[in-house]
């Protein structure tokens, strides 16, 4: 049996989305364990598991872990220290918020 | 057609229906799928397939889109092309089950990463493994239907000549697409007459065919995970700045 | 619920009555993972048993070969719904291993090679209720399926029983582990369907 395999952030895109209205798979993160800084479609994804696993591609330390239940979605994102995503273009930032 | 700007509905669900199939190859058909409320896509781009038993059993599947949507009587109409997977749960019902005006669950697009823009004027590879070909079709496609100059390479590898996907609109457009080269690398059977013996894809057909990294290109490597990771590791190795090597990695998920 | 897509089946499955709620019946043996395939050489591989007083219990490969070993023939409820019946299995039951570890604790938890951890009531792993395994079907346990050895605990969901197990540590209080901080269920029965927090 071949080995089984990750996908890329690109599949996120889909199980994200029901959460969030902006588009994470264009977003970038940087991992807390080892600091590198990329697309989060670059992720290491395991999604044939309990639930949807998202590791760093430098360290493979884990940075998103999803678990969808029937009514209601978990999103671990301690591994991630932040996500950088693009908005559309504003004037009037920095400001508050 | 879908832009940064449109306002971002939460991606759910919609019922699409099946309209029409095409055989692409002994192991590979497109699916034509009317969606009523599609609201457009960019080159690249995928949709979630969810497939419900009778008794509420579900599995779904990501396919990449073919092609740009096109308007049918009914709405609009968008295609994926499936291959089949060996043991697999859904290919087999989506190839030999799936009638036509039969429902499908369709969640879409998404992607935001792996696509082309069609106002991007740089220079483009794309490296195809096996199926991988989907979505790079889509963006030859796009490219022709707006009329872009943007030089167009793909390296297609495949494992005999029957496993080409796409093969007659490929000859054709690498004739008449003009801008678009075309190279194959077949790793098991070479067809007639092919100079060289089947191999697997290496430095020689990314360096031959692919464009240099001073061109400053978009690349786009598509297929199987360790085909991509393979094909990666050769265009970074050649110099080429990964932020500009798109990959998307397909593989059975269950 | 939306529509049926009609003539579609999914992988073999039935219900049966002798099921968890919720369950399929599957003649296949799923493969699912959380990151990549670790790879343990025998000649390292250990197992630890680490109290909650600080001492420590390992026991090598051929240590663990040594021990008297089980042929437990069991079910197994995967949380993702694939149920398989009579699966047989050969390794050493915990009642052995923690024969000689002297503790006051109550739970467990469960760490594999790659950074897998699962916990569990320690009154769980005992009572011929769980075992460390390390051939399915008469074969050695492939890597994919947790192989050098895996825990083997059927009475609860799947997700319990880690692969590529490398320990215990005994505490005195329960630390959820990787899925269970990630919305699964703290204990996880079956037949309550206790698949997320809440339930």
């Amino acid at each position: 049996m071949t080995e089984m395999s990750y996908l890329d952030g690109n599949m996120l895109d889909g199980p994200m989305r029901e959460l969030f209205t902006v588009d994470l798979s264009s977003a970038m993160g940087r991992c807390e364990n080892c600091g590198m800084t990329g697309s989060m479609a670059s992720l290491h994804v395991y999604s044939h598991a309990p639930g949807l696993v998202a590791r760093c591609p430098s360290c493979e330390e884990v940075m998103v872990r999803l678990v969808r239940g029937p009514d209601r979605a978990w999103l671990d994102m301690r591994g991630t220290t932040y996500l950088q995503v693009p908005m559309p273009m504003e004037q009037t930032f920095p400001g508050p918020l | 057609m879908a832009t940064s700007t449109q306002r971002r509905t939460p991606n759910r669900w919609q019922v699409g229906r099946l309209v029409e199939r095409r055989v692409e190859t002994p192991t590979a058909q497109t699916l034509v799928l009317e969606v009523p409320d599609w609201p457009g896509h960019l080159p690249g781009q995928h949709v979630d397939l969810r497939l419900t038993a009778s008794d509420g059993y579900q599995a779904a599947r990501s396919y990449s889109i073919a092609g740009p949507a096109v308007d049918g009587p009914n709405g609009p109409r968008i295609e994926v092309t499936v291959q089949r997977v060996h043991d697999g749960e859904v290919s087999p019902y989506l190839l030999d089950v799936f009638g036509a005006g039969d429902p499908v669950e369709v969640r879409g697009p998404l992607g935001g990463w792996f696509i082309w823009r069609p106002e991007e004027t740089a220079p483009v590879q794309l490296v195809a493994g096996g199926s991988g070909v989907v979505p790079l079709m889509a963006m030859i496609r796009a490219r022709r239907a707006v009329g872009s100059k943007a030089p167009f390479r793909l390296i297609y590898s495949v494992r005999t000549p029957g496993d080409v996907i796409y093969a007659d609109e490929l000859r054709r457009r690498g004739r008449d697409d003009f801008g678009l080269d075309i190279a194959y690398v077949y790793t098991r059977e070479a067809p007639e007459g092919w100079r060289g013996e089947p191999h697997r894809i290496g430095l020689p057909d990314v360096n031959t065919h692919g464009w240099p990294p001073d061109l400053e290109p978009l690349t786009y490597v598509c297929g199987p995970t360790a085909f991509v990771e393979t094909v990666a590791d050769l265009l970074v190795g050649l110099g080429h700045p990964s932020r500009r090597v798109k990959t998307e990695r397909f593989g059975p998920t269950g | 619920m939306g529509i049926v897509s009609p003539g579609f089946q999914g992988r073999p499955r039935t219900q049966e009555p002798a099921l968890p709620p919720g369950q399929y019946l599957t003649e296949d043996f799923p493969v699912l993972s959380a990151g990549p395939t670790p790879r343990v050489s025998l000649d390292t591989w250990e197992f630890v048993i680490s109290a909650e007083n600080g001492s420590e219990h390992r026991w090598s490969w051929q240590e663990l070969m040594a021990l008297p070993q089980e042929t437990p023939m069991v079910d197994i409820h995967c949380v993702t719904r694939w149920s398989k019946l009579g699966t047989n299995w050969q390794g050493v039951s915990l009642d052995t291993l923690l024969a000689d570890v002297d503790t006051g604790a109550h739970f467990a938890l469960a760490h594999s090679y790659g950074g897998y951890t699962t916990n569990l009531p320690l009154d769980d792993l005992r009572g011929g209720q769980a075992w460390v395994v390390h051939t399915f079907d008469g074969a050695p346990l492939p890597a994919e399926h947790g192989g050098p050895a895996r825990l083997l605990v059927p009475h609860l969901y799947f997700w319990k029983s880690a692969k590529w197990v490398r320990g215990l540590r005994l505490k005195t209080m329960d630390e959820p582990g990787f899925w269970e901080t990630a919305g699964y269920h703290d204990y996880g029965d079956p037949w309550r369907e206790q698949r997320y927090q809440g339930d």
